[in-house]
């Protein structure tokens, strides 16, 4: 399952920067058989504080649920469904491909179409940083992969929403 | 520790003096020493119960904050000692009742190296705690006790750890006793919508058939005596959940006593038919619920509850609530009309006439006998706690409760054992008060030892055995739904429960003859010598009912023994 898929949703926790925080709110997820596909963590302005961001899988109809569970935690100040709305939604990948001399210059151009970054060179490899939309990546992804595809490292999404509305 | 600067463990007693702590359960070992040198070294007043096995000190400590409405804590050492309290927490939390649990650890600098007795009980019991403290500084004792009560006690109750590792129980804590709280994502809101309660009021305005189902939200919110006023003077119909028993008076002309799977008829038959359901403080439990798409599914549903996650998660309200259960039935009050109920109440009357509660006085002793004898003995006024299984379904039906905290029971979690440790706990919070457990022969065993407890303390309780040699409940099914397969159900070896009782220094009863159970009864509660136990050999192979197949519609409600072989059940245990 890639990761803009349709059943896919992404949510924003605040929450305080304690020990156990983040394994109380995987075990909401853990119980109720929803499988966290990419979770971000990282300080917040305010260093008592982290944001998360979790994509995940699983019965929609379960979401609400796992929503209400993760603002009942102690240490969850908010959680926010973030799938439907028009907030922000930026992923970070990292591919390395096998690519010699001669399909250097095709590489390039793809990656050029793409925004990409070329990090890494060599002889026979390069990885190129692609920084969008998650969908961006998992086209990227589908045009490079007329080269090998040695590995592919993403950052999971971030999100955060417009103007004065809070993430 | 020099003389002003208090170690952790006594900063530790002192804090939970100051919360009003007036018992506390547990057990000791090597990595709580400190903290019970603290209760020495620090004079304190708080008493200190010494049980028999972990289990049965939050057991205890649950039985307590049943019975009185305060929380208690319970205090043992590392390792296996903090994680036989587990089901003990898991009880508590199930059943949303507050409970304070501190675990010695072993020594900071050797937390994740598998020290001896160290277990990660902090990450073992996050499933079942509402939140849980690992001490990372002695300073933050007086902070995190603090946290720790609040918690426990307010909005949806329960238990909370504090695990602390041996370091810092015997380390220096200059922190101010008094520390401020830190909670910024804790928040317990009680005020209530008044827009709601006006739309809930427009409901009940309209409604022909009303029913309030009230369940343990209601009492844990002291809301029992406005939820009278709000029966009569609107005059509706009261169903209670199972831990909701006393929260409205059983024997009011309003009650129609437990509804689910071994309610009584009239409470369920009301639940089909009502047009308005007026939940407050139930969570829908599968056991009332039976299907739930055919729950009340013709009827408006009202939803109150203080814990948001609630609503929604088992039926879908056309109201819903969020809010504390007796402020809203208060500002309720106010604006509900006196209805016209004569006809649905007459309704109701016909069932009860036409279905009671019922058993047969003649043939062997039956366990309903013993119950309703021992309630008519004691004038309903007994604090009763039981065990789980068939004896407590029939204590639930024919022991009437007019009063909160007078029913101890494992509900959500149906933990067998809890009857002779929870009745301890309430006889030390209680102990002017009638103190009975029932419990079956198969729970009993479970946590029999803490009979020692019992009788050192002398606690005024009355263990009622109530002995069929079965698993009782588990055996009812299998001969209803299972061809009457027996497996693993004989309790085949059974002690002697009148010695066995006697070897710890409690007086012994036994009980075989129905013409014989007033007597023995009164025996029983004339003694006060201390502990007495009544072993009542009841027959063997009796069933509960009424009974809703698990995951059945309420419509399909067994109410006397079926004459036609049963599907297996389709829902849950």
């Amino acid at each position: 399952m890639s990761i803009s898929d349709k059943a896919m949703h992404t949510l924003s926790i605040y929450v305080s920067n304690k020990p156990g925080a983040l394994a109380r709110i995987a075990q909401v997820f853990a119980r109720r058989g929803f499988n966290i596909e990419s979770l971000v963590v990282s300080p917040a302005v305010d260093g008592h504080f982290s944001r998360m961001t979790i994509s995940c899988s699983g019965d929609p109809t379960g979401l609400d649920q796992i929503i209400k569970q993760l603002s009942k935690l102690i240490d969850v100040l908010h959680c926010i469904d973030h799938t439907y709305d028009s907030s922000v939604v930026k992923e970070m990948g990292l591919v390395k491909i096998s690519v010699d001399s001669e399909g250097r210059s095709e590489a390039l151009q793809i990656a050029e179409h793409y925004g990409c970054k070329t990090v890494d060179l060599t002889p026979d490899s390069m990885i190129l940083q692609v920084v969008g939309n998650p969908s961006k990546i998992d086209a990227l992804e589908e045009m490079i992969s007329k080269f090998k595809i040695i590995e592919l490292v993403r950052t999971g999404k971030v999100v955060m929403s417009r103007g004065q509305e809070i993430t | 520790m020099s003389n002003n600067v208090l170690e952790g463990g006594q900063a530790l007693i002192k804090c939970l003096e100051n919360e009003g702590v007036e018992y506390i359960f547990g057990y000791s070992g090597g990595a709580a020493i400190p903290i019970f040198d603290a209760l020495i070294t620090t004079e304190t007043k708080i008493k200190f119960v010494l049980v028999r096995h972990e289990q049965g000190a939050a057991h205890m400590a649950d039985g307590y904050a049943r019975a009185t409405g305060k929380p208690a804590v319970v205090l043992v050492t590392s390792g296996p000692g903090a994680t036989n309290t587990l089901t003990g927490i898991m009880t508590a939390h199930m059943d949303s009742v507050p409970m304070i649990v501190l675990s010695g650890q072993s020594v900071s600098w050797m937390l994740g190296k598998d020290a001896f007795q160290e277990a990660d009980i902090f990450g073992i019991t996050m499933p079942v705690v509402k939140h849980s403290y690992l001490v990372k500084e002695s300073n933050d004792i007086p902070r995190i006790v603090r946290e720790a009560f609040h918690i426990s006690t307010t909005g949806r109750p329960g238990p909370v750890l504090i695990d602390i590792p041996k370091d810092l129980s015997a380390g220096p804590c200059t922190a101010d006793l008094h520390a401020e709280m830190d909670l910024p994502g804790y928040k317990v809101d009680l005020s209530v919508d008044n827009d709601k309660v006006l739309e809930i009021a427009e409901a009940l305005a309209k409604s022909k058939r009303p029913l309030i189902l009230a369940g343990h939200g209601a009492m844990i919110s002291g809301a029992d005596p406005s939820l009278k006023a709000l029966a009569e003077k609107a005059q509706i119909p009261v169903t209670t959940t199972l831990l909701g028993k006393g929260v409205f008076p059983e024997t009011h002309d309003l009650s129609l006593g437990m509804l689910g799977m071994h309610g009584t008829a009239y409470a369920n038959k009301a639940i089909c038919e009502c047009d308005l359901l007026l939940n407050i403080g139930s969570r829908f439990d599968d056991r009332i619920l039976g299907k739930p798409t055919e729950f009340c599914k013709d009827a408006t549903i009202v939803h109150i509850d203080i814990d948001a996650a609630e609503i929604g998660k088992m039926i879908q309200p056309q109201i819903a609530c969020i809010a504390d259960a007796k402020t809203t039935i208060d500002e309720l009050i106010k604006h509900v009309p006196v209805l016209d109920t004569k006809v649905w109440r007459k309704t109701l009357d016909g069932y009860k006439t036409k279905y009671p509660l019922k058993f047969k006085r003649q043939g062997g002793l039956k366990m309903q006998h013993i119950i309703d004898e021992f309630y008519k003995l004691t004038d309903g006024k007994a604090c009763v706690a039981t065990d789980v299984g068939q004896h407590q379904m029939w204590a639930a039906q024919f022991y009437k409760n007019d009063n909160r905290y007078n029913w101890l029971s494992s509900g959500g979690a149906g933990t067998m054992g809890v009857g002779l440790p929870y009745i301890i706990g309430a006889a030390f919070g209680r102990p002017n008060d009638i103190n009975v457990c029932f419990v079956g022969d198969g729970g009993f065993q479970m946590t029999f030892f803490e009979m020692a407890t019992a009788a050192l303390h002398k606690l005024p309780i009355k263990i009622v055995v109530l002995n069929n040699h079965y698993l009782g409940m588990v055996r009812q099914w299998q001969e209803l739904f299972y061809e009457d397969r027996k497996s693993g159900v004989d309790l085949e070896g059974n002690p002697d429960f009148v010695k066995l009782a006697e070897s710890f220094g409690i007086k012994g009863f036994n009980l075989r003859r129905p013409g014989d159970v007033k007597r023995v009864l009164q025996n029983a509660l004339d003694y006060n010598e201390g502990p007495c136990l009544i072993n009542c050999e009841v027959e063997k192979t009796d069933n509960v009912f009424p009974m809703i197949p698990a995951g059945a519609a309420i419509e399909e409600m067994l109410i006397e023994p079926p004459t036609i072989k049963l599907d297996k059940p389709t829902g849950s245990t």
